[in-house]
């Protein structure tokens, strides 16, 4: 069995957001760079899936030489390869196709993703690649158990939870849930001694063509002052609720 | 030019959301000088569509459809967009609009802009704003390719009539075998409550409320409000509530007109998944709660006090209004 974890390298959940060159280009002064939360899941479940079925797992990334040190904690945690296409991940599409080249040519039977990234939210990576191979596809996944060549799968939707069923080869756009957060690997000293050793291919991207790319970014509309309501005094809140903010 | 929107129906009847997304793709018909047309898929009553300004419906009614499958619908949808010739596709942000999309998108060979906040900017090619960052930011997004698709924030937009006469075409796209890769086993759906992607009105609880046992004070102001619960994530993580509960930045996103957070400190992450929401409110028992500096209407108290004299209040003021 062999898995690939597509894992995108994002700023960390309490990164302080600023733009710079005319609010063209993200500021990454003093930001730091984690595995994507929701990969991180992902990650850990396919380690689990390689103590238990001997499955190989590599680990994929599009992005240039700065996503390396990323890379290289998901190999610390215990990914067998990492492979790094050499491009700036521009938009989902592009990410997509890439990705999809590398998993034809490794002939993966699992791919896991994630349901989203913190930093672009684009949420489309994993169902595009799925498509692009003729793959099986699970969003929002919850829970996983793979079974010979079957895969049964629990999904997050609208005010409620569906069991699925799929045979490989699938992808997976996986969240909180696929393991628990008190289950996730986290890399000892040993997994970090034994990253520098494994390999990190780069490979040349197929096609640098994309079909969408943000432009401009802004950032939310300061706040008015908030409105304190005496606990005394809540209908005065009720009024607000109902004449101001006409919400009731 | 044409518009195709995707209108989500549920037990034959469109879903909320489908208003507010035929409200937004009527004015990008508008905007663009393009022709609107709806897709519907098993809904009995397809007309209904024609309140929100929609004059064409391509209609499809096929058993197979059933039951939600991403991959089979959005074949479906891409089928439609082929016939009438779409040049944009416009689709909700629904859990399952979201597991379709991409799928479309490639099927289509469409660039895909999620989470759209807006209408286009078309004086110069095809821009979009968007929410990004987990909604600490926005982007503006250009899509290049011929065919555009969008997918719409849940009230980012609102929905609002316009009495419009319905032609209602019967539709009948082919359902290849292949595309049914993933069975539905079991559905496990709360349907006596209102979720947390459909909700107006979201009543969420943190860490202040102490034990799992105080719940009855959320829920009863959750009752009273026709609104979905909500928890931080240290309420989830401690078993208190379910994890379906949870938002934030890695949990559930909420974009309702209200949000009240009982006894939560307003974390980066959790306001990171919340601030799309319109009007916030927040009970704390400490001033100094990070909290009030995001919030619209702020009460410093017990929730313990505050909460039950609230929903008695509450009660009292629709009783008035009714
Ligand atoms: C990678 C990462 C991701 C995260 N993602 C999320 C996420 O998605 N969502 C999320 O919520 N958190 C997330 N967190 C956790 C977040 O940092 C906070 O720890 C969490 O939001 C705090 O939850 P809380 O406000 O319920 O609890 P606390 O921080 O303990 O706050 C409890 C609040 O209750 C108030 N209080 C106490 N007693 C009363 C009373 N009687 N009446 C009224 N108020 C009272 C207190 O003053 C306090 O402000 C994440 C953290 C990390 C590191
Ligand atoms: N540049 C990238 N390299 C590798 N994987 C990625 C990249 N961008 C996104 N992904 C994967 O796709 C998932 C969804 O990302 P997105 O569609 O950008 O929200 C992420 O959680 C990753 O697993």
């Amino acid at each position: 069995m062999k898995i690939l974890v597509c894992i995108s390298h994002v700023p960390d959940t309490t990164s302080k957001i600023n733009f710079i060159e005319d609010n063209t280009k993200f500021d990454t002064n003093g930001v730091q760079f984690v595995i994507n939360p929701n990969d991180e899941f992902g990650l850990t479940r396919a380690m689990w899936l390689k103590d238990q079925l001997q499955a190989s797992v590599d680990v994929v990334t599009v992005g240039e030489k700065d996503c390396e040190p990323t890379m290289r904690k998901a190999l610390a945690i215990g990914a067998d390869t990492g492979i790094r296409v050499n491009t700036p991940a521009i938009d989902g599409y592009q990410v997509a196709k890439e990705i999809a080249h590398v998993a034809k040519e490794g002939d993966y039977d699992l791919i896991i993703a994630g349901r989203e990234s913190i930093d672009y939210n684009g949420g489309m990576v994993p169902g595009m690649l799925a498509k692009m191979l003729g793959y099986a596809f699970i969003n929002k996944c919850v829970h996983m158990e793979v079974e010979d060549d079957r895969v049964k799968a629990t999904r997050e939707m609208d005010g409620g939870k569906e069991k699925l069923s799929a045979k490989l080869p699938l992808v997976i756009g996986g969240q909180k849930g696929l393991v628990e957060e008190s289950d996730l690997k986290i890399p000892n000293m040993r997994g970090i001694m034994m990253a520098r050793k494994k390999p990190l291919n780069v490979v040349e991207p197929q096609d640098t063509h994309t079909k969408t790319q943000a432009k401009k970014f802004e950032k939310p509309a300061p706040k008015g002052e908030v409105k304190m309501v005496d606990a005394e005094n809540l209908d005065e809140l009720i009024d607000l609720l109902h004449n101001e903010a006409k919400v009731i | 030019m044409s518009v195709l929107v995707y209108t989500e129906s549920e037990n034959g009847k469109f879903k909320k959301a489908s208003f507010e997304l035929a409200t937004y793709a009527r004015a990008i018909a508008e905007q663009t000088g393009s022709d609107l047309t709806a897709l519907t898929i098993n809904n009995d009553d397809p007309s209904a569509i024609g309140e929100y300004g929609i004059s064409k419906t391509l209609d499809v009614k096929n058993d197979k459809l059933n039951e939600f499958n991403a991959e089979v619908y959005a074949n479906v949808v891409a089928q439609a967009a082929k016939k009438v010739d779409a040049n944009i596709v416009v689709v909700s942000q629904s859990a399952n609009a979201c597991f379709m999309a991409p799928m479309l998108a490639v099927e289509l060979e469409a660039g895909y802009a999620s989470n759209v906040v807006d209408v286009p900017a078309t004086s110069e090619g095809f821009t979009i704003k968007r929410t990004a960052f987990t909604n600490k930011a926005f982007n503006h997004t250009d899509i290049s390719s011929d065919i555009k698709l969008v997918g719409l924030s849940t009230n980012a937009f609102g929905a609002e009539k316009q009495e419009s006469d319905v032609d209602c075409e019967e539709f009948s796209p082919e359902l290849a075998d292949k595309l049914f890769k993933v069975n539905v086993e079991e559905v496990d759906k709360n349907t006596d409550k209102v979720s947390i992607a459909d909700a107006e009105v979201v009543v969420s609880g943190g860490r202040g409320l102490k034990s799992p046992d105080n719940w009855q004070l959320v829920e009863d102001l959750a009752d009273t409000l026709g609104a979905a619960t909500a928890c931080s994530k240290p309420v989830s993580d401690m078993g208190w509530r379910s994890h379906e509960e949870h938002v934030g930045q890695t949990g559930k996103p909420v974009a309702s007109n209200l949000y009240i957070a009982i006894g939560i400190s307003g974390a980066i992450q959790h306001l990171a998944g919340i601030n799309a929401s319109k009007n916030k409110v927040v009970i704390n028992s400490d001033p100094e709660a990070p909290f009030f500096k995001a919030a619209d209407y702020g009460v410093v108290g017990d929730a313990f006090e505050v909460v039950p004299k609230l929903t008695e209040k509450l009660k009292e003021f629709q009783a008035k209004n009714n």
